[in-house]
């Protein structure tokens, strides 16, 4: 039987909303059979994407709207998080382990290496005036043991 | 659910307790509380205790690298303990460890920096 759903969501870009992002993206996807372990990785993935959108994406102007979709099919979930804000110049160097261009922030730089670390697959398409969106899969572990 | 943050001076020791979750959102009060209490010269040490920290982001690891610096400044060191695994793993990725010592318990902890 295939399992298989989606869901939206979009709200200012208000730090406030990070927590609420990840409560709501985990709500979401325990309608399935996943571990505490992998709710966690796709919490922080979350915080990750939606602090960058707030944080670089709008430079914090609550006017911005973040954009999550969250889907589904057989154990194997897809997660975008879209802004529509300033982009990033350089990819390559953004996801370098510790660079951070608000290092006065005390911001670490660790964001992009901790997504990559947590899921099977990120993909960053972003354009500078335009936003950055970010699409990444995890397959869950139950979804595994099925197969075998 | 937000962040609690408690603190207990032992001798030269900021014992710093957190509950909840630290993001970006909540990082930034993290920092102004613990700063505050930098102000008195007399700590040397931060002992960092997780126990009932339940998340943790990149955030995180800014606003630790952060009080890490002041500390280190006046020779001082930062142990943490009590770690929930997937935070444990932010650490290790972050490189935090190479830093910042890590023990089981917050006695463990406090015993590394001389407090009985």
């Amino acid at each position: 039987m295939s399992q298989q759903n989606f869901m939206r969501l979009e709200f200012a870009a208000l730090s406030q909303n990070e927590s609420f992002a990840r409560v709501a993206v985990a709500s979401f996807l325990s309608q399935l059979d996943v571990t505490m372990e992998e709710l966690e990785e796709i919490k922080t993935v979350v915080s990750e994407g939606v602090t960058n959108a707030i944080i670089h994406g709008y430079e914090e102007n609550p006017e911005g709207i973040v954009f999550i979709e969250v889907s589904y099919r057989d154990g194997l979930v897809e997660l975008v998080i879209e802004d529509k804000g300033q982009g990033i110049a350089d990819l390559d160097q953004a996801m370098q382990p510790l660079y951070t261009t608000k290092p006065e922030l005390e911001r670490s730089g660790m964001g992009f290496t901790i997504m990559e670390n947590f899921v099977d697959s990120i993909e960053v398409a972003t354009g500078v005036g335009k936003g950055t969106r970010i699409r990444m899969t995890k397959r869950l572990s139950f979804a595994n043991a099925m197969q075998n | 659910m937000g962040l609690s943050v408690d603190m207990e001076i032992k001798h030269d020791v900021l014992v710093v307790r957190l509950r909840g979750e630290l993001d970006h959102h909540t990082a930034e009060d993290l920092r102004r509380k613990v700063d505050d209490v930098l102000r008195n010269s007399e700590i040397r040490h931060i002992v960092l205790s997780l126990t009932d920290l339940e998340f943790m982001d990149s955030s995180g690891i800014g606003v630790i690298l952060g009080r890490y610096k002041q500390i280190s400044a006046r020779s001082g060191e930062m142990v943490v303990c009590s770690i929930n695994p997937t935070i444990h793993r932010i650490f290790e990725m972050s490189g935090l460890f190479k830093v910042i010592k890590f023990r089981e318990s917050e006695a463990e902890a406090l015993h590394v920096l001389g407090v009985a």
